[in-house]
């Protein structure tokens, strides 16, 4: 990946992330944590990797991307929005009445949802239902699933495990947002998905272990996944919860809460730190 | 239904199996899936003429659901089958969020309902699916009265663009439609007219009611009988019609009275037209094992039991 590329990724997140923190704020509530995790991965997705078309939301050949963690909708929404899927002036409205933006995604009112997500553990599933469609279609379209590090808790993660692999869906790839946090605590605390690896592993499907915050890793495990054949990938994204802004990192407090004015304020004056154009003038001299 | 005629005998999840393997040429789009009980369900008739359209998802029903989910957003035509105790308690909120808020087009049609499953017990036997499925917003919920009635109803679910809770049972049971009949969503039927009383009967009870109305003639009294087998939407025109002019209503349903037909037909009448009502239904138990008929009879759904219902509503009038 050549710097300008790599720039214009980081400047895509950052845009992501800052509008998570504005989005919360106005808000008054929602989760900051799972969303600023996951945004170097989406950002990845939505602005360089995946087949999307935002004048299209139903084009049939587009590449498919379900949050299954839909708790963190604010770093899909901010995805939707910076591409174009819908008016930016839309994540003011973040879960108040009459708007779009829901609280979880709602694929009937937002375009670019694909599916209802929520209530955890079901994406993956429905990931699965469209792979198997493209395959009997013949067509060539990709599914991509995100998920919580938490969510794999969940049982029917693990039915849907085994029926991609039981399939072949090659066509599915599965990210795992693994920052280590769930609401009551660290996942290996309240209840230890470990070793992750080696379950997905045992699954049948292909695991590729990246730094979900270093752009040249996830695009090569995005990559890798592409030719992979006849299973399904597994991208454990090692992340960091709360990434961006120093006093969320790694804290599970702000699994759930939204900033107050004041440590609104704080996260964007951190998160604008290196922005494109005071990089332009280092670089300059 | 004369006496004269001779009566058929056949299972509503025979006639679901056969016709889906009949519809599967037509529609190219419709994909099937199973839990591991495609023999029973019948959907591996389609499953043998269409292998590379059906999938069976082992016993694991809520990665079936939300699979379905997945195909009926990329163009498919989803039909998923297993037992009704598993197609809604076990997946519940795979229904909930996946199928009815998320309104994909999903066919969920359950099979082995009520006590008729018979021998297997209580712990197969879904009393509360009607309940579970008709509380959920964009839901249509349809129980056939018998195979005539699951065939129309299965080339209307193709169709029809929307969520569908379809409910079938194990037994066989008698073919009381000619082949002529239509199926309407919304729509129930008038089999037979009457003045005296209203027996607002779905699914396998309708037959029963049939029995009922019957005996009922035999100590004087008319009684009509509804096919209500559209329970969502539900047609409330035509239950007012009924209780308009007989002054009394009987609901019959294999189900608990908790909540399914009874609960969706009081409603309205409360609402518009309050009447005296009797709910012949399971009274808030689980069922056991033993026989379909002697289930039936045990837990208050024979003929003699709708007919006494009717019986105590007439007097209350």
């Amino acid at each position: 990946m050549l710097d300008a590329e790599k720039i214009f990724l980081e400047e895509k997140a950052r845009i992501i992330r800052k509008r998570i923190i504005s989005m919360l704020q106005e808000a008054g509530s929602g989760h900051p944590g799972g969303s600023l995790s996951a945004a170097d991965i989406v950002a990845a997705l939505f602005f360089r990797h995946m087949n999307i078309d935002p004048a299209r939301p139903h084009w049939e050949d587009r590449d498919r991307f379900i949050l299954s963690k839909g708790h963190a909708a604010p770093v899909l929404y901010a995805a939707l929005a910076e591409a174009g899927f819908f008016d930016t002036k839309e994540l003011k409205y973040l879960r108040k009445i009459n708007h779009m933006l829901q609280g979880h995604p709602d694929l009937r009112s937002t375009p670019g949802v694909e599916i209802s997500t929520g209530s955890l553990g079901q994406g993956l599933a429905v990931g699965n239902g469209m792979a198997l469609a493209a395959k009997l279609d013949g067509r060539d379209y990709r599914v991509f699933v995100l998920m919580g590090d938490g969510e794999i808790q969940e049982g029917m993660i693990w039915e849907a495990a085994m029926a991609a692999a039981h399939y072949k869906l090659d066509n599915l790839v599965g990210i795992l947002d693994y920052n280590g946090l769930q609401i009551d605590g660290p996942i290996a605390q309240i209840m230890n998905p470990e070793p992750i690896a080696d379950k997905w592993n045992s699954f049948g499907w292909h695991v590729i272990v990246i730094d979900g915050h270093n752009f040249d890793e996830i695009l090569n495990a995005l990559e890798e996944a592409d030719r992979i054949e006849g299973k399904p990938t597994l991208i454990l994204a090692k992340t960091v919860k709360g990434k961006g802004v120093s006093f969320m990192e790694n804290e599970v407090d702000w699994h759930g809460k939204a900033p107050s004015k004041e440590e609104g304020e704080l996260a964007m004056k951190e998160l604008s730190q290196g922005e494109v154009l005071e990089r332009w003038e280092t670089l300059g001299k | 239904m004369g006496n004269t005629r001779e009566v058929k005998l056949k299972a509503t999840r025979d006639a679901y199996g056969e016709k889906l393997a009949e519809l599967g040429e037509k529609y190219e789009d419709i994909v099937v899936l199973d839990a591991d009980l495609a023999k029973s369900t019948k959907t591996l008739l389609f499953g043998k003429k269409f292998p590379h359209r059906f999938f069976d998802m082992g016993i694991a029903e809520q990665s079936m659901i939300g699979t379905a989910a997945g195909l009926a957003l990329s163009g498919k035509i989803p039909f998923a089958s297993t037992f009704a105790v598993f197609a809604t308690g076990r997946v519940y909120d795979q229904l909930r969020i996946s199928v009815s808020y998320s309104k994909t087009n999903v066919k969920v049609v359950a099979t082995h309902s009520g006590l008729t499953v018979g021998e297997d017990g209580a712990t197969h036997q879904a009393l509360e699916d009607i309940a579970l499925a008709r509380v959920l917003p964009n839901m249509a919920v349809v129980v056939p009265c018998d195979a005539v009635e699951t065939e129309k109803v299965i080339e209307f679910a193709v169709e029809y663009q929307g969520p569908m809770y379809i409910r079938l049972g194990r037994s066989k049971v008698p073919v009381i439609l000619d082949s002529g009949y239509e199926f309407k969503l919304g729509k129930g039927a008038v089999l037979r007219e009457g003045k005296d009383v209203s027996i607002v009967a779905t699914g396998i009870m309708v037959a029963k009611s049939l029995e009922a109305a019957e005996m009922l003639k035999e100590r004087g009294i008319d009684a009509e009988v509804i096919n209500m087998s559209s329970i969502k939407p539900l047609d409330n025109e035509l239950i007012l019609k009924s209780a308009k002019k007989t002054g009394g209503v009987v609901t019959v349903e294999e189900h608990s009275i908790i909540g399914g037909l009874s609960s969706a037909v009081l409603e309205v009448l409360a609402e518009n037209l309050p009447v005296p009502a009797e709910r012949v239904g399971v009274r808030d138990v689980f069922g056991e094992s033993g026989t379909p008929e002697e289930l039936l009879a045990k837990y208050g759904l024979s003929p003699k039991d709708i007919a006494a219902a009717a019986e105590r509503v007439i007097r209350r009038k």
